[in-house]
Formats: structure tokens, C-alpha cells, sequence
């Protein structure tokens, strides 16, 4: 188990001192995935105040850092592929600070890049797999059908009318901060409910816009020390609390399908961070469906188990309201390339630094960013805050 | 078979060999722990419930109940293409256990389906070598 005292030893001992996309994200068909994290790495290098020549360790997933290490040219000194999803580059986050903290490198290098819509060449899976045997001949693959089970046994067990509505607030609240966002790939397309409730169905429950976008994009994140953080350009947002970890890989091995692993990362990213959940001011919670949004608030303690269609009843999470949520627009209406998680904290650390324009929450102090992976399998929480 | 399956089939590592090859003579089997008798799904090569190594083969009822469906619009797969909508679903083994499926023999509706309605075994040959365990509501 997590030796909580330890850990909150080593809460703020790293700093986010640089985050950027690559130069275009949604249809960029004209890059390759290495492109991308090259672009976003560049970037967020260029938003720190450092330079590739800075980088001693490099954290990514997707590929391995052999492929993006040499890709961009870096010999790095700490390493870390951790794979698992969507969730891999907030567990990244993690991970850089341990490796900062005990000595092993000083500026640490995350990035992400994938071409959802438009790769020449996805990577394939092992076709030996459990998930291959059992679930794919089955017709139960990717994550539409995967999650859209676990949300018809959560209707089961809380109510299906109420967990739709709570779908349709998170869809039309989360097009409201998009709105808001001029990166976003619905920028200019507003979500009335009516346009929610006649969306084509992908995977009953799931209409079409209960399901993340499919883009194209990279992201990077810069982290160092806090000594380090204080000359940056921009100064650094802290690293305060942590959480991570899985418990099943394919939907039907999910030990309860309404309770996904941030059960035990939220709680322990908040008490790492020696924080509550009503101290937070922004929450950017990966929203690969309406659906995930929902429950992941259950799994990291914002609600009871079955709260969550009150908790976002009446476009609380919408601008202006009392809960701000995505605010980037999210994985359902910014951008979704396929492992979305880094976006989550890129725009937490943006939101800290005050710097999101027309959505900018007044006053961010502290934020929470959670990443879910894989088929709900795995989860990695942070918590972050302004120096 | 004669037109080409173009769906993705399984391919049968050692220790699931003898669940393919059971469901191939139309029985649906599952692995029980001499130790703890606990039942597990899928075949390993030792008992997740008590990490013992002693495990046998066990045929079963092949009833079970519906514990969660999503019916499925857009082929995730190109060789689903020509299926859409099908229900595929998680069901809950009498012994115990649950697998994933897809539920066949009835509308593909989210009304005509309930949680926990009675489902049994039928068995869809996919080619000469692999056989598909799957579930059709069961005759009261
Ligand atoms: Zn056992």
C-alpha cells in the first residue's frame, strides 16, 4: 500500500513549468504522430523558458521513448514507456517527480502525440491477448461498446432516466466551454439538448455526442525542480498530490463496472496533497464519453455512488456555474486523438497560471486532473496548485 | 464455410486451447480450482482466487443471466459491418462467473432486453476450428 506520510513528504518537489499542443491539433493529416510530440515537445520547452539540450529524462507512452527519444535527437538519462491508456501522461506526471525528487534527472520531458483520424500506419495489438480471445470475436471492441456497457449496468443499478439526463448535461455543458476555447474542434458549434436527444446512436446508450471526438494531436509537459521552477519563464504550478493504478484490463474482467480505480487515486492524490475536495476551484476530468465524466466524479469521492446526475443537474458545469468542469471544452468537444489524459493537465496548469482568456476561472488556486485508460481500466490523479 | 469469415477470431494460447476446443463440440467449459473450488474466467494457469496451481476443466450449465448489453449501431470492426445493430453483453454464469457475449435469437432492442433476464448457451461455428459460445434468452 501507498506510504501516505512518504508521500506527503515528497508533495511539491517538482514544478509543470511548460505545456503546449503541437502547432495545429484536430485534422492534421500532413503529420506523423512523431511530428506531433516533436511540435508539442518544442513548445512546451519554448513556454519554459528551456531547450531540448535541458532535457534529462523523458517520459511518454504510445510509443517508447526509443522511438521519440531519438526522434528528437536527446539522450536521455531517465526513461519511462509506462503504457496504459489515456491516463499514461498524468501517471507520467507522477512518475517525473519521483524520478526529480530522487535524484535521477532535473528537467523532465513528457509528450504525447497521435493521429487519431488521419495515422498511415496504427499500431496493431497481440492477437493472443485475453481481450483478443474473448472480447473481439464478440464484437465487444474499443471503447464505445466497452464503456457502454459499463453505463447500461450503472442505469441499471441508479436509474436510466436520471443517468440520461446526467449525459445530456455533460455533453451540452462541456460544448458550452469549447465555445469558449478557440482550439477546440467545436468551437463555432454549439449543443442544444434537442441536438443531444436525436443524436444517431453509436452504441445504445451512447449516442453519437455522448462519445469523444477522434483527432489529431500532440501535447508536452515540462517538469523540474521547485529551484529550478522559480527562474522559469513563467514560473512553475506545484505537483502537491499523486495517485495511479489499474484493475482489469478488458470491460468484462472490471471487478464493479460503475466504480472504476480513481476510487482509490482520487482520494489519495487529495490527502498526498493534504487538500479536500471543496478546496478545489477547477476539475479536468477525462471525458472519453458523458458517461465516464459522471461516474468518475462517484470514483474520486465529489459524490456518493449513484449522486452523480444530481451533482450535475442544472448546467452547474457549464461556464459561470458552480462546479467548473473541462473547461478546455473536453475529449467530447476540444480535441480526443485517442489518449487524451496529457490535455487534462495542460489546461489545468493553464487555468493555475491564469492565462485562458474568456474561460478563465477567477481565482484558480488548485485544480485536480484524473486521466482514465485503457477500458476504464486504469487511472492516474493529480493535484496542482499555484505557488 | 462458404463465404470468408471476416471477423477477428481468437487465436488459442496453450493454456485456453481446451476451452476452444470444447466449445468446438458445442460445450461451454471453465476452469474450477481443486483448492479453493472457486470457478474462473478465462483458462490461466493457476487460480487467481487462491494463486493455487491444481485447476480442472468442468463443463457448465450454460445458463446464466444478463448482467449488462449495449446494442451495438457502429461496427467497431469491418467485419461487424454487415451484423449492426447486434447486442453484444456481459453475462453472469450460473457457476458464477462472467463472460462476455453477444445475445442472439431476439430483437435487438433496448426494451425487448431486461438486467438479469434467463439466458442459455447456443453455440455459432465461426470456421472449421473455432466455435462461439453465445446466448439466447432461455425457454421457461
Ligand atoms: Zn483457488
Amino acid at each position: 500500500m501507498p506510504n501516505i506520510q512518504r508521500l506527503k513528504n515528497l508533495s511539491g518537489s517538482a514544478a509543470i513549468v511548460g505545456v503546449a499542443e503541437s502547432d495545429a491539433i484536430g485534422k492534421v493529416p500532413d503529420k506523423s504522430p512523431l511530428a506531433l510530440h516533436s511540435e508539442a515537445a518544442l513548445n512546451a520547452l519554448d513556454d519554459a523558458g528551456l531547450a531540448l539540450s535541458d532535457v534529462d529524462a523523458l517520459f511518454t507512452a504510445g510509443w517508447s521513448t526509443l522511438d521519440v527519444a531519438e526522434y528528437l535527437g536527446i539522450h536521455p538519462r531517465f526513461t519511462d514507456s509506462t503504457s496504459v491508456g489515456g491516463s499514461s501522461f498524468v501517471i507520467h506526471v507522477a512518475h517525473a517527480m519521483a524520478a526529480i525528487a530522487a535524484g535521477y534527472c532535473e528537467v523532465a520531458l513528457v509528450t504525447h502525440g497521435q493521429s487519431g483520424r488521419s495515422d498511415r500506419a496504427p499500431i496493431p495489438r497481440n492477437s493472443g491477448a485475453p481481450m483478443m480471445q474473448y472480447e473481439y470475436p464478440y464484437g465487444i471492441i474499443g471503447p464505445p461498446v466497452s464503456y457502454a456497457l459499463a453505463c447500461r449496468r450503472y442505469m441499471h443499478e441508479y436509474g436510466e432516466d436520471r443517468t440520461r439526463q446526467a449525459m445530456a448535461e455533460i455533453a451540452v455543458s462541456t460544448r458550452k466551454w469549447a465555445n469558449l476555447n478557440p482550439k477546440a474542434y467545436f468551437y463555432d458549434r454549439p449543443l442544444s439538448f434537442d441536438e443531444y436527444h436525436d443524436s444517431r446512436w453509436v452504441a445504445w446508450p451512447f449516442h453519437l455526442v455522448d462519445c469523444c471526438l477522434v483527432t489529431d494531436a500532440g501535447a508536452a509537459i515540462v517538469i523540474t525542480t521547485p529551484e529550478r521552477a522559480k527562474n522559469s519563464r513563467k514560473g512553475g504550478v506545484t505537483i502537491l498530490g499523486a495517485g495511479e493504478g489499474h484493475d482489469h484490463s478488458m470491460i468484462s474482467q472490471m471487478p464493479d463496472l460503475t466504480r472504476a480505480f480513481g476510487r482509490n487515486t482520487g482520494p489519495q492524490a487529495l490527502e498526498m496533497a493534504g487538500v479536500s475536495h471543496s478546496d478545489l476551484d477547477l476539475a479536468m476530468i477525462y471525458d472519453s464519453f458523458t458517461y465516464t465524466v459522471m461516474a468518475t466524479l462517484e470514483n474520486l469521492g465529489f459524490c456518493k455512488p449513484g449522486a452523480a446526475p444530481d451533482f450535475v443537474a442544472d448546467q452547474v458545469t457549464a461556464p459561470g456555474g458552480s462546479f467548473p468542469l473541462n473547461t478546455n471544452g473536453g475529449g467530447l468537444s476540444y480535441t480526443h486523438p485517442g489518449m487524451y489524459g496529457i490535455f487534462t493537465v495542460v489546461e489545468a496548469v493553464r487555468q493555475l497560471r491564469g492565462e485562458t482568456g474568456e474561460r478563465q476561472i477567477k481565482n484558480c488556486e488548485l485544480a485536480l486532473a484524473h486521466g482514465t485508460g485503457g477500458l476504464l481500466s486504469s487511472t492516474g490523479t493529480v493535484v496542482l496548485g499555484r505557488p | 464455410m462458404a463465404t470468408e469469415y471476416s471477423k477477428p477470431l481468437p487465436v488459442p494460447q496453450p493454456e485456453s486451447d481446451h476451452y476452444w476446443e470444447q466449445a468446438a463440440m458445442g460445450k461451454l467449459v471453465a476452469q474450477r480450482c481443486t483448492d479453493c473450488h472457486e470457478f474462473q474466467f478465462y483458462p490461466r494457469v493457476f487460480c487467481t482466487h487462491c494463486s493455487g496451481r491444481s485447476l480442472e476443466w468442468q463443463e457448465l450449465s450454460g445458463k446464466g443471466t444478463l448482467f449488462t448489453f449495449t446494442i451495438v449501431h457502429q461496427p467497431p470492426h469491418r467485419g461487424f459491418a454487415g451484423d449492426v445493430p447486434y447486442i453484444a453483453a456481459i453475462v453472469e454464469l450460473a457457476e458464477g462467473v462472467k463472460m462476455p457475449s453477444q445475445v442472439i435469437g431476439i430483437e435487438p432492442d433496448p426494451e425487448a432486453l431486461s438486467i438479469g433476464m434467463a439466458l442459455e448457451v447456443v453455440f455459432e461455428q465461426a470456421t472449421d476450428e473455432i466455435t462461439l459460445p453465445k446466448f439466447k434468452p432461455a425457454l421457461q
